[in-house]
Order: C-alpha cells, then sequence, then structure tokens
C-alpha cells in the first residue's frame, strides 16, 4: 500500500465514528462603516505603532513624498508596472533598477540596492496589514525582500477595515505578502524589537484621495 | 535527542515516532527544572509579558468570542472530512505545480526530504522554523546523512547554535534571558564584534549580520506551514523576521513539512484564523510577514516546490472521540504562556517537541499513552482552566487530560495487577465516599485527627509519599469535634 | 423555597461552620434547608485522578440522594463541587454508556447552585449588609478558585457580594486569577510545582497585610490555609459564607490559621 492510501485508509478508520460536521456560523464582524478618514487613521496609528514611517498625501503629492523618502538612498528598483509619475522627482543621479520576471535582478543585485518602491494591493486598517500581490505594480517578491529599505504606496480606495473585507478582494492563488510593520522578532524576552532580515525600514506613502 | 529513536520499531506503526514523548516522569524533570532559579525568573518574565499583551489585543475585539467559535467550528468540521479536504488540497497543489508527497511516520518524512534535497545537488538547506520538522528530527537526520541543516529563525538559531533543545513552540529559546543569548553570539559567531551587548536590537542585528550570506546563497529551503488551503491549494507560513520570507522566496527549491491536520476548507477561513493566530501568539494586532504560496509561480519565487504531507500519529489522535480536538491546535502557544505549571517549569519538563497543556495531551494522543513516560504528562496540570480560555480554538484542553488520566489508569490497571498507593487510596475514598452512611461512620473517628494534631492544632507530617507530599509544604487543621452531618443529626433536623 | 443543601464531602468532615453560615443565610431568608442524608461527595477527585469507574459510583450515590428528597433548588458552598454535579456527572455516566443515570444527573446538577449564584441570581441579593444582615469589620483579600471563575463562570459575583458586608474592608489580590496550585491530586502527584504555585498565592496574600484571605471553595481554602500556616504567616483563611453569615449579634471570629477548622 502507497504511503497516501495507508495515511488516507487509517484516518477513514479514525473517523469510523463519523463525527457531526458542524456548520461555520460567521456571525464575527464582515463588514464595517468607517469612513475615509477614520480608515486612514486607523492605518496610520497601527503603522506607527508597528514603527513605520507614515506619510498622508494627496496623490499629487506622491512623487515629492516618495523622492523625500528615497533622499538616503543611492540606488533603488521598482516593479515594471509601477507608475512612472510618482517617481518623478527622484533624483536622476539615484541608480534605478526595473524588475520584472522577465528580466529579473539577481539576488546579488539586489542585495547591492539601498531600496525598492512598490504600490499595493488591499490594506486593512484595523490590523495595520499592507498586502501585496505579486502583480506588475508590486513586483516580484525578492524585491520587496532583499533592499533594506521598503517604500510602499497604498491608495486610500484600497483600504478597508477588517480583514473579512480584504480577502474577496484579493486572488489568494497569487504569491502574497502580507506586510504588518517593519520586520522585527520577539524572540528575547518576547519584547518586541524591530529590524531582522526583511526591510527594516518601512515607509508607508498614504494618497488620501487615490 | 536521536536517543529517543531508540527501540521505536516495536511501537505499533500507527504511532507517532520521533521527538514525541516525555523521556522521564514529568514531577521528576520538573523539580529539576523547577530548581533552576535564572529559568524560572527568564520564564515567569516572558510568560507574563506576554500575557498582558494578549489580553490587550484580544480585548480590542468586539467579536472574539464569535472567532474563536468559528475557528473551533471550522478545525471540526475538517477533521470530521479529512480525507476529502486533503484530496483536494493535493489535486489543486498538483495543478499548480507542486508536488506532493506522503510520510506515515518520522522516517518516512526524514527520507522523503533527504532525497528531495540530494538531487538538487546541494549539501546544505535553509530552514523556517516549523514544529513537524522538530517533531520528527529532521534537522538530526540530515546531519547524519551529511546535509547542514542552518536554522533562521532567532529563537532556533539560539537554540542551535547553543547546543540546546527548545522549551516553547513560538519562542523555542523563551529560556534564555537577553545575557545568556549574548553569551551563546559571542562564543559561536566568529564574526560577531567582541564588543556586542544585551540590548536586544543589538543581538538581532547580529543574527542578521550572521544569516545575511547564508539567504542570499541558499539554493534549498525548508519549512513548515501554519495552514494548506483546499479550494486553492495554497501554504501559508506566519512569521515576524523575514526570515520566512527569505527561505520562502529565494531559494530555487522549496520542502515544506506540514502535518494533515494543518488544512482549511476555503481561502475564506483565513478571515478566521488571520484574526485569531497572530493576536493569541505573539500577542501582535499581526504578526509582521505573512507569506502565502500556491504550488510554482512563472519567475517568482522557486521553481522547484514540494510538500510532503505527515500523518506521524495524528491519525492515532484523530481516532480517540475524546482527544481529537487536540488535532485543531494551530500552535499558537497561548496555552503554555498562561499555564501556571509551563510558568514554573518550562518547556524541557514535558520532553516532547509540544510542551505546555497541549503538549501534554498532543504527545500522548500521538504516541501513547503507555510509550515512555507520557502516562504521567496528563497529569502535569492543576486543571485550573486558563489554557481553555485562553485557546483560539476552543480546546477544551482540562477535558482531555482528565481523559487521558482515565486512559493511563486503564493501561496501568492492564499492565500490573499489583495496586499503587493511589489506588489504594481512591479505592478507600470510593467506600467512603459512595454512601452518605458510610461516610458519616467514618467521620466517627475525627477527633482522632486531633489528637494527631496535637497541642498547635496542625497535622504537620502524614505518612506515606502522596498525603506525605502534602504535608511536605502544607500543614493541615485539626478536624472538627463533629462533622456537619452529625451536627444536623444531634439538632434534630430534617 | 425548600432548598436542599449538598454540604460537600470536605465542608461536612472539616469545615462543619461552613456548612451551619449556609444555612442560616438561607433560613435568615425564609427559607426552608433540608439535608439530604445519603449525600457524601461529588467524586471529582476520583474523576480527575481518571478513576472513573469509581467516581461513576460517587457520583451515583449523589444522583440518588438528590433524588430522594423534595426541593426546589440544591446549593453548595463550592463553585468546584458544583461544577462537577453539572459537567462531570453526566460525563461520566455516558462514558459508561448509562443513558438514564446521565440523564438523571443532568436533571439534578440542572437545580445545582454555588452559593452566591443561588443568591444573586436566584435570591436577588446584591446587597449583603442591607438584604442579609453581614457584618464582618475585618480586613480581607479574595481568592475566586479556578473552577467557579472559569467552569460556572461566577464572575464578580462572589467579590461583589463581599464588598457589601458591613464594616468589611476588602482589597485586592494581586495575581488573583492564578490557581493556587491545589488542583485535587495534582497536589500530591506534582507537590513540586504545586508548592511553588502556592508560596505565589500566600506571598501574594501577605502582600496584601489583609488578616485573612477569603474565598468560596473549601478545598482551595484548605490548600492556601496550609501553606500560610507552614510558612508561619499571620492571615488565614474563611469561606465566604461564613464571612456573609457573620452579624453584629453573631459574629464570625476572623480566625488565624490555627483555629480556622475547628470552631
Ligand atoms: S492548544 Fe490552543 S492555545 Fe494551545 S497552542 Fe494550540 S491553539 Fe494555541
Amino acid at each position: 500500500m502507497s504511503a497516501r492510501e495507508e495515511i488516507m485508509s487509517r484516518i477513514r478508520t479514525a473517523l469510523s465514528d463519523a463525527p457531526a460536521v458542524p456548520e461555520v456560523q460567521r456571525t464575527y464582524r464582515r463588514t464595517s462603516e468607517m469612513s475615509r478618514e477614520q480608515l486612514i487613521e486607523q492605518l496610520v496609528d497601527r503603522l506607527v505603532d508597528y514603527k513605520a514611517n507614515v506619510d498622508v498625501v494627496p496623490a499629487a503629492d506622491a512623487a515629492a513624498t516618495i523622492a523625500a523618502r528615497l533622499s538616503a538612498a543611492t540606488s533603488y528598483v521598482v516593479p515594471a508596472g509601477l507608475d512612472e509619475a510618482w517617481l518623478a522627482e527622484v533624483p536622476a543621479g539615484t541608480r534605478r533598477v526595473v524588475d520584472s520576471a522577465e528580466q529579473p535582478a539577481s539576488v546579488a543585485d539586489l542585495d547591492a540596492i539601498d531600496a525598492v518602491v512598490t504600490a499595493s494591493a488591499v490594506s486593512v486598517s484595523e490590523s495595520g496589514t499592507i498586502i501585496l500581490d505579486g502583480s506588475a505594480t508590486q513586483g516580484r517578491r525578492a524585491i520587496s525582500l532583499v533592499p533594506d529599505q521598503h517604500v510602499c504606496v497604498v491608495p486610500a480606495s484600497t483600504i478597508v477595515q477588517l480583514l473579512p473585507e480584504a480577502l474577496p478582494r484579493m486572488d489568494v492563488t497569487r504569491p502574497q505578502t502580507w506586510i504588518s510593520g517593519p520586520s522585527a522578532t520577539s524572540d528575547i524576552e518576547l519584547e518586541r524589537v524591530e529590524g531582522v532580515h526583511g526591510p527594516r525600514i518601512l515607509d508607508v506613502v498614504i494618497l488620501e484621495d487615490a | 535527542m536521536s536517543s529517543t529513536f531508540v527501540g521505536m520499531p516495536t511501537l505499533p506503526s500507527q504511532r507517532g515516532h520521533g521527538n514525541l514523548h516525555a523521556e522521564e516522569p514529568f514531577p521528576q524533570a520538573a523539580t529539576r527544572e523547577l530548581g533552576n532559579t535564572q529559568l524560572r525568573a527568564n520564564l515567569r518574565h516572558a510568560t507574563h509579558t506576554i500575557r498582558d499583551k494578549r489580553l490587550n489585543v484580544v480585548g480590542e475585539l468586539p467579536d472574539w468570542e464569535d472567532l474563536r467559535q468559528a475557528g473551533s467550528d471550522t478545525k471540526d468540521a475538517v477533521m470530521a472530512d479529512l480525507p476529502a479536504k486533503l484530496e483536494e488540497f493535493e489535486a489543486n497543489f498538483t495543478a499548480r505545480g507542486g508536488v506532493v508527497h506522503w510520510a506515515r511516520d518520522a522516517e518516512e518524512a526524514n527520507r522523503i526530504v533527504t532525497d528531495l534535497v540530494r538531487e538538487t545537488g546541494s549539501e546544505e538547506v535553509v530552514k523556517v522554523k516549523s514544529m513537524a520538522t522538530q517533531e520528527i528530527g529532521l534537522n538530526e537526520h540530515l546531519e547524519e546523512q551529511g546535509i547542514a541543516a542552518f536554522e533562521t529563525d532567532l529563537a532556533e538559531l539560539i537554540v542551535q547554535l547553543g547546543d540546546d533543545k527548545p522549551s516553547h513552540i513560538l519562542v523555542p529559546a523563551i529560556h534564555k534571558n537577553r545575557t545568556e543569548v549574548r553569551d551563546i553570539f559571542l562564543q559561536e559567531m566568529p564574526e560577531v564584534d567582541p564588543a556586542l551587548t544585551d540590548n536586544p536590537a543589538e543581538l538581532a542585528m547580529a543574527a542578521r549580520a550572521h544569516l545575511r550570506k547564508k539567504f542570499l546563497g541558499a539554493k534549498v529551503a525548508i519549512s513548515g506551514a501554519n495552514f494548506a488551503l483546499a479550494d486553492t491549494g495554497t501554504l501559508g507560513v506566519v512569521e515576524s523576521e523575514g526570515n520566512g520570507r527569505m527561505c520562502l522566496t529565494l531559494p530555487e527549491t522549496l520542502i515544506t513539512v506540514m502535518g494533515i491536520e494543518k488544512v482549511l476548507p476555503t481561502a475564506q477561513d483565513l478571515e478566521v484564523f488571520m484574526q485569531l493566530l497572530p493576536r493569541s501568539s505573539t500577542g501582535e494586532r499581526m504578526n509582521p510577514y505573512t507569506s502565502l504560496w500556491t504550488g510554482v509561480t512563472e519567475g517568482d519565487g522557486p521553481q522547484n516546490v514540494h510538500i510532503v504531507l505527515l500523518d506521524n500519529g495524528r491519525t492515532n489522535a484523530l481516532a480517540d472521540k475524546y482527544g481529537r480536538t487536540a488535532l485543531n491546535c494551530i500552535r499558537c502557544s497561548a496555552c503554555m504562556n498562561v499555564c501556571p505549571v509551563y510558568e514554573r517549569t518550562g518547556g524541557h519538563a514535558y520532553g516532547s517537541t509540544y510542551p505546555g497543556p497541549i503538549g501534554a495531551i498532543l504527545s500522548p494522543l500521538m504516541t501513547g499513552i503507555e510509550a515512555e513516560d507520557n502516562g504521567s504528562l496528563p497529569y502535569a496540570s492543576s486543571l485550573c482552566g486558563a489554557c481553555y480560555d485562553a485557546c483560539p480554538v476552543k480546546i477544551n484542553i482540562p477535558d482531555i487530560l482528565v481523559h487521558l488520566r482515565g486512559e493511563d489508569v486503564k493501561a496501568q490497571h492492564e499492565a500490573s495487577r499489583v495496586p499503587t498507593e493511589m489506588d489504594v487510596l481512591m479505592k478507600g475514598a470510593e467506600i467512603a465516599l459512595s454512601s452518605g452512611k458510610v461516610l458519616n461512620l467514618m467521620e466517627k473517628a475525627l477527633p482522632l485527627g486531633r489528637l494527631v494534631a496535637g497541642r498547635d492544632k496542625k497535622i504537620k507530617k502524614l505518612p506515606g509519599k502522596l498525603a506525605g507530599a502534602w504535608t511536605s509544604s502544607r500543614d493541615i487543621p485539626a478536624p472538627p469535634a463533629q462533622s456537619f452531618r452529625d451536627w444536623w443529626k444531634k439538632e434534630g433536623r430534617a | 423555597m425548600r432548598i436542599a443543601l449538598f454540604a460537600t464531602c470536605i465542608v461536612d468532615a472539616m469545615y462543619p461552620s461552613t456548612a451551619r453560615a449556609t444555612v442560616k443565610i438561607l433560613e435568615r431568608l425564609g427559607h426552608e434547608v433540608l439535608f439530604p442524608a445519603g449525600q457524601a461527595c461529588c467524586g471529582q477527585m476520583h474523576t480527575n485522578s481518571g478513576y472513573f469507574d469509581a467516581a461513576r459510583k460517587v457520583a451515583a450515590n449523589h444522583v440518588e440522594a438528590f433524588e430522594s428528597v423534595e426541593y426546589d433548588v440544591a446549593v453548595a458552598p463550592s463553585g468546584s463541587c458544583v461544577a462537577s454535579v453539572k459537567h462531570q456527572h453526566p460525563m461520566l455516566a455516558e462514558r459508561a454508556g448509562d443513558a438514564g443515570l446521565a440523564e438523571r444527573a443532568t436533571a439534578v446538577g440542572a437545580k445545582t447552585y454555588e452559593l452566591t449564584q443561588l443568591l444573586v441570581d436566584v435570591l436577588d441579593i446584591t446587597d449583603a449588609a442591607e438584604q442579609l444582615g453581614s457584618w464582618f469589620p475585618h480586613t480581607i483579600t479574595y481568592h475566586p478558585s479556578c473552577h467557579g471563575m472559569r467552569l460556572l463562570r461566577l464572575g464578580d459575583r462572589q467579590l461583589d457580594l463581599l464588598k457589601t458586608v458591613g464594616g468589611i474592608d476588602v482589597v485586592e489580590l494581586p495575581e488573583a486569577d492564578q490557581c493556587c496550585g491545589f488542583g485535587g491530586t495534582f497536589s500530591m502527584k506534582n507537590s513540586q510545582v504545586s508548592t511553588a504555585m502556592l508560596e505565589d498565592k500566600a506571598e501574594n496574600i501577605r502582600s496584601t497585610g489583609a488578616g485573612l484571605c477569603s474565598g468560596g471553595d473549601a478545598s482551595c481554602l484548605l490548600h492556601i490555609g496550609g501553606g500560610l500556616s507552614r510558612a508561619g504567616a499571620a492571615a488565614g483563611t474563611l469561606h465566604l459564607a461564613e464571612i456573609l453569615a457573620s452579624t453584629l449579634e453573631d459574629p464570625a471570629e476572623a480566625p488565624s490559621t490555627t483555629t480556622g477548622a475547628t470552631r
């Protein structure tokens, strides 16, 4: 008997008393009534708690804000689909690498790059979570991982309050990364400290009117 | 740790193998650990920190109890329909380019993983913290096979570098304080700055520097998974440091080892479990990073993706109708963080990979109550119920502990006809307490106790191992001159 | 109301004054109290030690005893024993395939209340000084026992009633929700761990400066009192029933550990 068949048969034997299959009641909160301002406020509160840097700006100021956040970087990587206008004010002297699945930067390349700029798919204000789904504006998972600074743009229209509101907007079969603050650890005495293997700096640029 | 494998072939094949047993009677192990005052101070500090954090973030959600109920019901439903859910997951994961393997036990899983690593030609692997691979002793096995496994989670790294054993499922080095961690780093990391302080942020930086090259050059990663979604074939890992993302993203080959009980029916279920898990485990609203992957995504991440679905005694637990909900565990560690026994003994006293209240039921359920010293585990609880209250999927751990005590008594009586001291005590109490008349007669002897008590009206020492254990640290007041029952009768009342 | 008293074995044999206090309180409220003579014990010690067959016999005796008399509700001055009657008795019968006993045990369990549950939920007592005449001019602290708190969900019923006793000063116990380490035979089988828990409980009690620690479970109080006594602490323990029963005319003494059980 193959391992698969044997395990399946063990499971069936174990369940021979036919335990009841309960009906799952989804009585938890699944919709919310928060205004856009409240959503932004809550998201900012959570992100700041995680020690992320947050700017809330009109879309028209996106380019200037991103440029300011990148002021210390000498190089940055962007996914091929990122809105070109967002990068308009980054000084020409800052080296830009454009990454795509077709023309991927190597891991060594990425390690030599200071920062990454990406968009995001959906954000959950209640938990301060930003979800990237690997689409063209967010890019391959490696680019938002290896550089030490992540500048992430969140259009306010993509913010929801609750996780149950976010999931229907997502395709779970795309490679997803949920980000709630910069990398952190609680492994020493269960006290949280920020900054381990993932980006140590997370800059979130919330576009209040986009 | 590999010594626990000795003698395993004599166990029935359905039982789990590996690092899953109490290795000595719990009271004995606990007494030793209790004597370590540094350990006690470390544990007390850590568990109390996390308790407060958890209460805060749980209290924030008005629908916490609804989420718990949904989580519990979802898990019950999966377990009742497990073959279909596993088949569905397998079909979806395979359709997207992943390869599914099945392992009956620890040895089989270790063999499968070793072969997969060999096929890549790599002689080293990076690892994301995984309870399943700890349970099967994968690192030790790989080492025997000439493959080096590097733990990348900070706490796992501390344990690995310190040649230690994990003592907690979420924070395996919870028994070490910052100074001890610094000392390990200074000794084991050749490149580390000798001026390293014990500031946790600095220690985290040292770990970053130590592992950076490993991540960037790794060809093979081995992970566990927090859940598998049947309807999409998706796997998920919940983490904090980014070491998980490194392992799940950069290498060419990714091998995941996951217990068969981790499957969830639908992607929608994430909305429940991703609220329950982070708040219950690290006491955060959300953990810093969660990664989801579904088979292979062209051009993004590992292109050679495998999963090993592990039984290793899980079907044994599933067959126990009073104990099977232990498989609902999502390994958040809330139960051990709130447990007054764990707080004082730490995880090593439980022997198994799974310590604390959940370990006290899971180990015997997976590997048998009579295996090694498993029989002592269900008694490692005062049945205070704090674990049940904290458990995000509402596993009634106290009831299962009591059930397993019954199994232990049964097993002991089958193994030996000689009554134990506890048997004698229980038999005596049964006779006394099964009838008001008999109890009344026994109570007539209460004044005798007053004689034993002596002048200060305290009984300070009783004979026997069990009663003697009580009076080792507690006085017993002298009994009253007459029982209530007696008084009631003498008052002439009905 | 006709109220059947389930004294519980430990109160019956070791703390008869707690049972007498329970009777006093209920009679003061004008209720008729009866004592089903066949009663002995809830069987919790056997159940929790894994001796299910023995436990079932003890439970069956309890069910019979409380079926043999007519009453409206049953009451016990113990959260733990009430939880056992309600939850464990039906479980023991079911496990043995005795559906008849399970049903009878459920019926008995449904009519059984912990003392403050009865006082607050059924008899509408919210102010002990006012409604019971309770008077106890001492400083106390209070330990909520695990089973009352987590199995019966008593919440603040006990503490709130204690706070309304005339003349009393109730000081908060640090880490009150932590188990005292009793756990029945746990205190013998894992005596060292139990002792470590007990020491912390005793230390917390001492830190309040209160002269005694009250609670709703005689077994936990026996354990805590035993630890305090061994440590030579000045504080003792006293069941809340005795505090509620205490009045200006008929006051309960605040006991030290040495006299707790003997009155
Ligand atoms: S038993 Fe419950 S509380 Fe304990 S680790 Fe598992 S899910 Fe968490």
